[in-house]
């Protein structure tokens, strides 16, 4: 239920040649606008498309260029690969091409860095990647980020991007929900701060996990965040969802997120959070 | 552990078993295993969400804390219950019992049985992500023992967020899975009439997760569940009941945290690159 949400994009995707910053040449077709887009120019404006504000989805290498300052990035050195507990055919395979086109070992990464002179553990999810769905691999690389931050007692940021739980990896996806959470209890009881960012599309057993667990939750503007995909929604409800269901705005309306920031304010406003949220020595 | 004059059933045959509208539901277990059993309602904050049974139960002297994903048993008790599909304020119940059996140094005893978390707009308006994400969240550290029996459908996130447990139980002819199989099929091969062979592929059936790890029990069923068999199957969950509790009790709490949170944390294997 989760991913019909993302199919639906991917079908527009398709019509619309390129929804995330893949370049097509020089060129991108912009999914809010529908404009072509000269690439360097939405790179130079933050991925965001000049024309109409649209914010286009990132690269984990992106993100980070965006939000941790140059050189101090240190990813974490631990390098998994998933068992196929469900022994699907093809789904090596398909892990394997993704690596290839994508340069990512998986849909996170995980590490520390600085966030204008703040030291932090970082994850940042990839929608590029399986669409950010978590399966072992992502479950286990979050699961030690968190322990990390508790180790070196350093604040937690997440990124999150995800369709939900991984269905190639079937109930152990599941699992990674508890996993992470489980994590999440430690960090809580270590009393360190958890800001949770969620991007465009947090959806299932993300939103249901650690996404929504922050001491302060962040999501960037128009983001679509929910629980169940509007497909299913729409299947089991039979009608059509109101404007703007779903979206960051609904979202901080209903209580569910602490604030909505701009991509250019993001940075500065993580690190004042984390320095407003220093505890007295 | 299975029965061995039957002809070793399907995944998918047991996804129907599981699903049958005539299979036992949570509170026929409830009210045949524990001496006594008061129901009591609503989360303090918004309403009481039916497809959730919470209440105080006992056993021989000892009280546990139950919470229970409910079916109805006939069309009238489904309107009333959303045919088991928990809206937020049921898993917010949910965790105000949690906390109270803590309170009390109570066991929780969770019966598992929903097709997911329900997918409605008034869900999603009051943060059904959110709400399944902190049951999850009390759950892994509630200061209290827990087992989890699946006795029916433990579908999707909706079923997780009451089943992490210290220990977990699961009918024979029960299913537990990330999804259901015209969820998964639908996902992956963008086609849901392929649910049997999804339910084939995904390993939901009460033998591939004991053999995964993820449950510790496998409690015997037939395929057809008369009154005598019903009496044997509730007498058996009963017996597990009162000695897993009673083994958990003796870890002491620290210790019980502990190996609740090493199963938790060595879910999935990985292999190092």
């Amino acid at each position: 239920m989760l991913v019909d949400q993302i199919k639906k994009r991917k079908e527009s995707a398709k019509k619309n040649t390129a929804n995330i910053d893949i370049p097509i040449g020089k060129w991108l077709k912009c999914d809010g606008c529908k404009e072509i887009v000269y690439k360097d120019d939405v790179r130079s404006n933050l991925n965001i498309c000049p024309n109409c504000g649209h914010y286009f989805r990132m690269h984990i290498g992106r993100r980070l260029e965006l939000i941790i300052d140059e050189g101090t990035y240190a990813r974490f050195d631990f390098n998994i690969d998933t068992t196929n507990p469900l022994e699907l055919e093809d789904y090596k395979k398909k892990l394997n091409a993704l690596r290839e086109k994508t340069g990512l070992e998986e849909a996170v990464s995980a590490g520390t860095g600085k966030i204008n002179g703040e030291q932090v553990v970082i994850c940042v999810m990839d929608s590029g990647f399986l669409m950010g769905s978590m399966g072992i691999v992502v479950g286990e690389k979050i699961t030690y980020a968190i322990e990390k931050a508790i180790e070196m007692k350093l604040p937690f940021v997440m990124f999150s991007v995800s369709g939900g739980a991984r269905m190639q990896e079937g109930i152990m996806s599941l699992m990674q929900m508890a996993k992470t959470v489980s994590a999440l209890t430690k960090l809580d009881e270590a009393g360190l701060l958890y800001i949770s960012v969620l991007t465009d599309p947090t959806y299932g057993g993300v939103t249901a996990s650690f996404a929504s667990l922050g001491d302060i939750i962040i999501a960037e503007p128009k983001a679509m965040i929910g629980f169940a995909g509007q497909r299913v929604i729409e299947q089991t409800i039979g009608e059509s969802l109101p404007e703007g269901f779903q979206t960051a705005e609904f979202l901080l309306e209903h209580g569910f997120i602490d604030k909505i920031v701009e991509r250019r304010e993001l940075k500065d406003t993580l690190s004042k959070l984390i320095k407003l949220n220093k505890k007295e020595e | 552990m299975s029965n061995n004059n039957e002809v070793k059933m399907t995944a998918w045959e047991k996804v129907e078993l599981a699903r049958n509208p005539k299979r036992k539901t949570s509170l026929d277990y409830v009210e045949k295993i524990f001496d006594e059993f008061i129901e009591l309602h609503g989360d303090r904050n918004f309403k009481d969400d039916k497809a959730i049974v919470c209440g105080l139960a006992s056993i021989d002297g000892q009280s546990y804390t139950v919470i229970a994903e409910q079916k109805g048993r006939t069309t009238k008790e489904n309107i009333e219950r959303n045919f088991g599909m928990p809206n937020p304020e049921s898993y917010r119940k949910a965790v105000r019992f949690m906390k109270q059996a803590e309170k009390f140094n109570r066991p929780i005893i969770t019966f598992v049985d929903t097709k997911g978390a329900y997918p409605g707009i008034g869900a999603e308006e009051r943060g059904q992500g959110e709400a399944i994400a902190k049951s999850i969240f009390e759950m892994a550290r509630v200061r209290v023992p827990t087992v989890a029996i699946v006795v029916g459908e433990g579908s999707s996130g909706g079923a997780l967020a009451i089943s992490v447990a210290d220990k977990i139980i699961m009918l024979e002819n029960a299913i537990y899975s990330i999804l259901s199989p015209e969820g998964y099929s639908s996902i992956l091969w963008k086609d849901s009439s392929r649910s049997k062979e999804a339910a084939e592929k995904m390993k939901l059936t009460a033998e591939d997760l004991y053999e995964f790890k993820v449950i510790d029990k496998i409690i015997a069923e037939p395929k057809e569940v008369d009154n005598f068999a019903f009496e044997k199957i509730t007498e058996e969950i009963k017996n597990e009941i009162m000695n897993t509790i009673s083994e958990l009790k003796k870890k002491g709490t620290e210790k019980l945290l502990e190996e609740r949170y090493s199963k938790y944390r060595n879910m999935g294997e990985f292999i190092r690159l």
